[in-house]
């Protein structure tokens, strides 16, 4: 465990050399943004010293927007236009969103992702959450007092490749350099980890107000590594709202509720939860439109009662996770309890049981997440030095599979594999003379694809005419360190690259995203042009930094004349940086990157076998 | 990019031996990860942060493959140039296949009954353990691929077994 490190005076960077990174847990109720100043881990409030963003988005007839305390405030007068736990929406279409028809939204089933209808306009939930992201952006570099280099955003662990997609894009729109899309339950683990000098193997049990996540990680001396980790997208504090609520219907039993009641009863469920953790009962009491009143007392039990299946769908995944990191109850060391809603006491009750031992709640559950994201855009933007950091290693969630005769689903890259992985597959052609092939991509443990998360399909063209099962084309799945899955395909026996044809069944095009863009400039006042060429500058000199300590460390890698080479690029970089022409600094960007191809290569296997250096000879090789 | 002149063994530094070092492979894994991971080059060019994911996928593969026996053993025997999967499966001995439909009725017999299941996973796992013993002295001591590549075959069928009561188990439980 890499413990925190003060600098001795006069050793520390200095001031202009620390970058300004954030970690920004985006919740389905309450969305944070945390730093790392002077070494410690904050959250950034608001200038009304608010620590919590609700995460609700109220638009107005004039396509301008209210987020946070003043949106949810006005909750129940405009419940259509001011959208609630939008996260339960990314990257869903309409039939995946569960007690929709509770929701007052005007849906709008279209591909892919469900999109909702507002006195504004059609929002996609990626516009929405990028709303939530502009907001905790803007608190952010009016705290810090400048543009900040990147974020660290979290998402559950649980999270598929579609609504891990949907959050990045939401963060692109918002104008945030993604450096890493976080899993919640690591993020916890970090901040717990880093301030309790933890070793040994812990949960970290995650309910959140829309998705739970369970995690199984090894703690040790400068690694966290996750052993396996499952969950249930679905499952959050807001079902036990709804249970309340149902609970509330039941007894008072009444006449038909007006999306303004509904939204008010929801609000009183979930307040009566939240009085329920430190309470043994609470009064519920709602006056609705028609006059009616509703007085009723919810006892802790009745409460714990009405949400027993609820808790009990915890367990599962808990088993299924230890299953898969080989583990018993016995060998888990701590259970470290994050989201807020693991201050139910029943869940807190159940989790004991299991584990046979008491939870940690020693870190605020409601905190934990943007601390630990705060912790880890701190290294990533490197702000820490050398030997002082350490390594993550996280895993996918979910099976990656392709569609194969009948419906069923072929396994490529099992859940629980450590990313970043790689896996290629073999194809052939069924009749004589085809050139294409339709590939099927999907997501889930379940054997049907019917019952997996449908991801993509891709079609292989251009394949050479070849007689039936001659063709050997080899398709590369890669999932990057952000849990994000990318496709490749090649003809093997010709090595022709077959054309892929991407038709994501989710996601934005880049067009898509541009048009958005230009949509929410209009709103905010930003000044889009200036923004993107001053974003080409941090590019810019980004790279030349980079580039410059590659070769202060590694020239020696390099033939004089492919030295020459970089250096000249790299001075045409610098000559375009400070004027204010945008597309030549991209172009002189990619020169410099195509320029450095074989001298990162190179530099990666030099890193290898300095790894091994004061390894004894004879180790080396037998 | 790693050059992969190096083969899994070579690139944590391990003899290309079935019995390995756990605790040695997994400090090289970690030594190997912590220079090369994407994390250590989110701020740095395309080019390298490319070549870092390539090089830190490359070594996730590597120890998946010789972590797992199973893998190991199959990896060890492809170096040796023994062709596994190659032979077809009527060629298993008579005797091991009757011991599989024993298997697997005793499985379906156990569906539903978590601790029956659990059992016959300890049985399991017990006799997969003699075979992994096998192994260790036909490839590490006796050279005998052939052998090996047997064993390798009735493994192949015993983890997957191990993975239907896995099932089994996962449902039990649901």
């Amino acid at each position: 465990m890499a413990l925190l490190q003060i600098s001795e005076p006069g050793m520390s960077r200095a001031p202009h050399q620390h970058r300004l990174a954030v970690g920004i847990d985006l919740g389905t109720t309450n969305s944070l943004v945390a730093t790392v100043r002077s070494g410690i881990a904050v959250v950034l409030n608001d200038a009304e010293g608010h620590a919590l963003l609700p995460s609700v988005v109220r638009y107005f007839p004039d396509g301008s927007t209210a987020v946070g305390h003043p949106a949810q405030a006005e909750l129940v007068c405009d419940p259509r236009n001011t959208i609630v736990s939008v996260k339960r929406f990314m990257g869903r279409g309409l039939k995946d969103v569960v007690h929709a028809e509770n929701c007052p939204y005007d849906f709008l089933d279209s591909p892919g992702m469900v999109q909702l209808r507002t006195c504004a306009g059609v929002k996609s939930p990626v516009e929405i959450s990028a709303e939530i992201l502009r907001t905790l952006r803007a608190r952010a570099e009016t705290s810090l007092g400048g543009q900040l280099v990147g974020a660290v955003i979290t998402v559950p662990a649980y999270f598929d490749d579609a609504q891990r997609q949907a959050t990045k894009d939401a963060a692109r729109l918002a104008g945030l350099n993604v450096l890493r899309l976080l899993n919640e339950p690591t993020a916890a683990a970090i901040a717990y980890g880093l301030d309790n000098a933890s070793e040994g193997v812990y949960a970290v049990f995650d309910l959140g107000g829309g998705t739970f996540d369970i995690s199984i990680l090894r703690l040790s001396k400068g690694v966290f590594e996750v052993l396996a980790t499952n969950g249930d997208a679905t499952l959050g504090g807001d079902d036990f709202d709804h249970r309340v609520f149902c609970w509330i219907v039941e007894q008072a039993r009444p006449a038909p509720l007006s999306d303004e009641d509904t939204r008010l009863l929801l609000t009183e469920a979930r307040e009566a939860k939240e009085h329920l953790s430190s309470h043994s009962e609470a009064r519920i009491t709602a006056r609705l439109g028609t006059g009616e009143l509703i007085d009723n007392t919810l006892p802790l039990k009745t409460f714990a009662e009405v949400t027993r299946t609820l808790v009990q769908k915890t367990i599962a995944p808990v088993k299924k996770a230890l299953r898969d990191a080989g583990l018993t109850v016995e060998d888990v060391n701590g259970v470290v309890m994050v989201g807020g809603a693991t201050r139910m006491p029943q869940i807190q009750q159940a989790v004991a049981e299991y584990f046979n031992q008491a939870p940690l709640n020693n870190l605020d559950p409601d905190k934990v997440v943007a601390l630990g994201a705060a912790i880890q855009a701190d290294v990533l933007a490197g702000n820490r030095a050398a030997g002082d950091d350490w390594l993550l290693l996280d895993v996918i969630p979910l099976s990656l599979g392709l569609e194969t005769m009948g419906g069923l689903v072929e396994r490529v890259i099992p859940r629980n594999s450590t990313i970043p992985v790689a896996r290629a597959q073999e194809f052939t052609t069924f009749k004589d003379g085809q050139t294409a092939m339709a590939i099927h991509v999907v997501q889930g443990e379940r054997e049907l694809v019917s019952d997996c998360r449908s991801l993509a399909r891709f079609e292989l063209r251009g394949i050479p005419p070849m007689v039936a099962g001659a063709a050997r084309i080899r398709v590369t799945f890669q999932v990057d360190a952000d849990g994000l899955l990318s496709v490749s395909a090649r003809e093997a026996s010709t090595g022709v690259e077959a054309a892929i044809s991407v038709k994501p069944s989710y996601g934005l095009s880049d067009a898509q995203i541009a048009q958005m863009l230009q949509d929410s400039v209009a709103h905010s006042g930003d000044d889009a042009q200036a923004r993107a060429l001053n974003e080409q500058r941090v590019e810019a000199r980004r790279m030349q930094e980079a580039v410059t300590a590659a070769l202060a460390a590694d020239a020696d890698l390099l033939t004089p004349g492919e030295l020459a080479d970089i250096r000249a690029a790299l001075a045409a970089l610098v000559e375009v940086a400070s004027g204010g022409d945008r597309g030549a600094i991209t172009g002189a960007l990619e020169r410099v990157n195509k320029i450095t191809e074989p001298f990162a290569a190179r530099r990666m296997d030099r890193s290898i076998h300095q790894a091994f250096t004061g390894k004894k000879l004879e180790d080396m090789n037998i | 990019m790693i050059n992969f002149q190096h083969n899994h063994f070579e690139l944590f530094g391990l003899p290309q031996r079935f019995a390995v070092d756990l605790a040695r492979m997994d400090e090289a894994y970690r030594q190997i990860q912590s220079q090369v991971h994407p994390d250590r080059f989110v701020s740095a060019g395309d080019a390298e942060r490319r070549a870092s994911m390539q090089s830190a996928t490359q070594v996730n593969e590597a120890y998946r493959t010789l972590k797992h026996p199973l893998a190991r053993a199959r990896y060890l025997l492809a170096l040796k140039r023994v062709d596994v999967a190659g032979e077809s499966n009527t060629a298993m001995p008579a005797e091991f296949l009757l011991q599989q439909m024993h298997w697997r009725e005793a499985v379906e017999e156990a569906a539903n009954q978590p601790e029956a299941l659990a059992e016959l996973e300890r049985r399991l796992a017990r006799e997969m353990n003699d075979h992994y013993a096998e192994l260790e002295r036909s490839l590490d001591r006796d050279g005998d691929y052939a052998l090996a590549a047997g064993t390798v075959r009735k493994l192949m069928f015993l983890e997957r077994l191990r993975e239907e009561i896995g099932d089994a188990l996962e449902r039990a439980d649901a």
